[in-house]
């Protein structure tokens, strides 16, 4: 076969490599521009084989690397060059990258596909050909992205590649920029877009000061030269290299949606379920762990970033299961579970064990995207049984309007709340059932994916951070409860609406990348398991460190057990809601009472963030627009200042100066004038005698004159 | 021979009594002859020393005074014409509208 040729006579398709960002980008300009004209199957076409493209340049990468593992430096353009400065855009394939690659452009495709159909039933959708093409092309504008940024071997290419995804996001979370997520007319999404883009700027400041450090200290921004020179920048200067790793840590926290800046991810639940599949669980937030792998170099020169590292990770984990636990929005328990999931990467990360972090994080892909992508089955069965499409036969939105009217002010139906869920699995078995694959998988039972790359993490986390450790199995617990009171309140039980009632198993477009991304779940474990761990002899060919700890059978006993338990404890809080046809009280809530609700507002961290920084921020901005501006500036300096230095200075000018001198010289040289004239007039009798008279005296004075002159 | 400084004082004499004419007379016709007066006068001076010096430039002068004195009297009489049509009079001391 032709692919094992190549394999055995070494072959390589390195040079292949920048085909993965430019055939998306391609994908991204022609239904930018002309994807209105396409129609609905052009434009998926399009996408699809675009990301499917990239996918298959990753896989010809991969199979490049089995020969020459050590990989190859593939330059692309010159980029930058000022005097000695040459920054080059190079990508660098090793077998991270291409983990990456092939983790971004495989689960991509899927979720392209999967989005092709879930598009088209969006209720807000409305047939809106510019829409659905928009849609595409963010979505290869983010794949492109993605690849710059996996693929960059310098941090200036990574952070173009970091920065492009975070506008994709930005675009992709504010899709409907004209209404909420329940389809009124509202800047909630909007705004929900706007503050993820804030709240990562903040992130982005400190990898761009991270840059600023290493350029300065380093000379350059590549990798390899940056990690040749870190022992002696060590032996030198320590406090650099803690200093770049913190600065770098805080990036990852915005971008990986780590505490403290994790606050932007549950907000971002406002874009299209794809959207949060791909970008906000399987890969953007994922960019974060990357870069901590990449710099695996420098923070293993600096054990005090990786504590910190590996305790903000291990306390996102638990801080963000605990949020997972008392929500009612199908995606925003999703949400916290990836912020949650993401800090079992990053505490893994930042303990040293990057292997285990990046194994889960390709598990994570899989099973959180499946998860994502059953919400997403989920709310357009709801939809569509609430307002079939006119195709299928409904009214559609006309009889929604006509009912709201008639009923006047009811509560809007929500398509995402699992109050009004239930009893789903007779209506939905596929997604239902892969729905509960995935959360297998979260919850770490085996043999699923999520359960080794968890019990990796976990054993790695014993040997290393022993305080670590106790976090992330209590968030192992929640975990576990979270996700499974999820599944009870959404598939079992007695549905709690008629829409919950009357739900429609979701297309096959659908329910078959469902169906693949639940086999990923099953196997991908298999990949690294603690006997046969071909992953992590892939990775290291780039990482090095790497030596498998032996198998725990308590560790992964204790997490298996820990799992198995708080499933247990979510059957029997939420056994007696199965009777239930409309929601009553939360079991959990009666429980915990206050502190359900103080887990609700997810500690209230947002209003902290309001009162502090949004508060803050506009009593600064109000203090420096009205004191300041205003008042300093405006009514003292400009009109006390300048206008009024301006008038007393042009009110001198006019009174003494031009009143007085100017004026007086003019007009005393006319007063002057006029005497003069008075005077001469009366010589001017008008009688001609006597000016005949006048010449006679004149001529005889002058004869006189004369005569005497010559005499 | 009649000596030259005769017909001098005669020539000063009737400058005088033209130059007097003009200064104390109020009828423009007289002003006017009093104006002819100076100018023969000095006719009569140019006249005399021409004779006494032998040179023809005196008398040529003479013929130059007269051509102007000719047209002198041709555009003052129009003048004066012209204020007697205006003024209904020709006292000189009427004419005064040019008075400062």
């Amino acid at each position: 076969m032709f692919l094992e040729t190549v394999a055995r006579e070494g072959a390589t398709f390195f040079h292949l490599a920048p085909l993965a960002v430019f055939v998306p980008l391609l994908g991204a300009l022609v239904n930018g521009l002309i994807g209105r004209r396409l129609g609905e199957r052009g434009v998926a076409l399009v996408a699809v084989t675009a990301s499917g493209f990239a996918f298959l340049v990753a896989v010809l990468q991969a199979l490049s690397l089995t020969v020459h593992p050590e990989g190859a430096v593939v330059p692309v353009a010159e980029w930058i060059t000022i005097g000695e400065l040459r920054i080059a855009w190079a990508q660098q394939i090793d077998t991270l990258s291409v983990t990456m690659m092939l983790v971004v452009s495989g689960v991509g495709t899927l979720i392209h596909i999967y989005a092709v159909s879930y598009m088209h039933y969006d209720v807000r959708y409305k047939g809106d050909p510019g829409r659905y093409a928009r849609f595409f092309a963010y979505f290869n504008l983010f794949i492109a992205m993605m690849m710059i940024l996996v693929t960059g071997d310098s941090y200036l290419t990574l952070f173009v590649g970091w920065e492009g995804v975070g506008l994709c996001s930005f675009l992709l979370i504010g899709f409907w920029y004209e209404m909420d997520i329940l389809g009124r007319p509202s800047t909630a999404n909007a705004r929900a877009a706007m503050k993820a883009f804030v709240v990562n700027r903040v992130g982005d400041a400190g990898f761009l000061l991270a840059m600023f450090l290493m350029f300065w200290f380093f000379g350059s921004l590549q990798f390899r030269e940056v990690f040749e020179k870190v022992p002696e920048v060590a032996q030198a200067q320590p406090w650099v290299l803690l200093a770049i790793t913190l600065l770098l840590l805080l990036g990852v926290t915005g971008k990986s949606a780590q505490i403290p800046l994790f606050v932007w991810l549950p907000d971002a639940m406002a874009g299209p379920t794809p959207v949060s599949a791909l970008i906000h669980a399987a890969t953007m937030v994922t960019a974060g762990v990357y870069l901590v792998t990449r710099s695996h170099e420098i923070y293993a020169a600096v054990p005090e970033a990786q504590a910190v590292v590996a305790v903000v990770g291990g306390l996102t984990a638990l801080v963000a299961a605990s949020m997972a636990v008392a929500q009612y929005d199908i995606k925003k328990v999703l949400a916290y579970s990836t912020i949650s999931q993401l800090g079992f990467m990053v505490a893994a990360v930042g303990m040293g064990a990057f292997v285990a972090g990046m194994f889960h994080l390709v598990t994570h892909a899989f099973f959180k995207a499946l998860l994502f992508l059953g919400s997403g089955s989920v709310i357009i069965a709801l939809e569509r049984a609430h307002h079939p499409l006119p195709e299928e036969g409904g009214h559609g939105h006309d009889h929604d309007h006509e009912e709201h009217k008639a009923h006047g002010e009811h509560e809007p139906f929500n398509p995402q709340d699992m109050r009004i869920m239930g009893g789903l699995m007779r209506r939905i078995p596929v997604t239902g059932w892969t729905y509960i694959i995935g959360s297998l998988a979260l919850a770490g039972i085996p043999p699923l994916a999520g359960f080794w790359s968890k019990d990796e993490i976990l054993l790695e986390a014993k040997h290393l951070q022993p305080v670590v450790y106790g976090l992330l199995s209590a968030a192992a617990f929640l975990t576990a409860f979270y996700i499974f009171r999820q599944v009870f309140m959404v598939f079992f039980g007695q549905p709690r609406s008629e829409a919950a009632a009357h739900a429609v198993e979701s297309p096959r477009l659908m329910t078959g990348v469902l169906l693949v991304l639940a086999l990923l779940s099953l196997t991908g474990g298999f990949l690294n398991t603690p006997w046969f761990h071909p992953f992590g002899q892939w990775l290291e060919h780039t990482l090095k460190e790497v030596e498998a700890l032996p198998f725990d059978p308590l560790v992964a006993g204790i997490s298996t057990g820990v799992g198995l338990v708080a499933i247990g404890l979510a059957w029997l809080t939420y056994r007696g809601t199965f009777a239930w046809s409309r929601w009553e009280q939360d079991p959990l809530q009666s429980l915990l009472k206050g502190l359900f609700d103080f887990l609700q507002a997810s500690w209230h961290w947002d209003d902290l963030y309001q009162v502090v920084f949004v508060r803050g921020y506009r009593a600064l901005a109000g203090f420096l627009a009205f004191a300041v501006d205003w008042t300093f500036w405006h009514d003292w300096f400009h009109d006390v200042v300048v206008a009024g230095g301006f008038r007393r200075i042009s009110r001198f000018l006019s009174q003494p100066i031009d009143l007085g001198i100017i004026d007086g010289i003019a007009n005393g040289l006319g007063n002057s004038v006029q005497g003069l004239a008075l005077t001469l007039r009366r010589w001017q009798t008008g009688y001609v005698r006597n000016y005949a008279l006048a010449v006679m005296f004149g001529v005889v004075g002058m004869l006189v004159y004369i005569l005497w002159a010559i005499r | 021979m009649v000596p030259t400084s005769f017909y001098v004082f005669l020539a000063a004499l009737l400058f005088t009594i033209g130059a007097v004419t003009v200064l104390v007379r109020r009828n423009t016709l007289i002003i006017y002859m009093g104006i002819e007066l100076m100018l023969n006068a000095a006719n009569l001076a140019f006249v005399a020393f021409a004779r006494q010096f032998g040179d023809v430039a005196g008398q040529l002068f003479v013929f130059f005074v007269i051509t102007v004195a000719a047209a002198e009297v041709a555009v003052g009489l129009a003048l004066i014409v012209t204020i007697f049509h205006t003024k209904h009079s020709v006292d000189i001391d009427a004419i005064s509208d040019l008075k400062g």
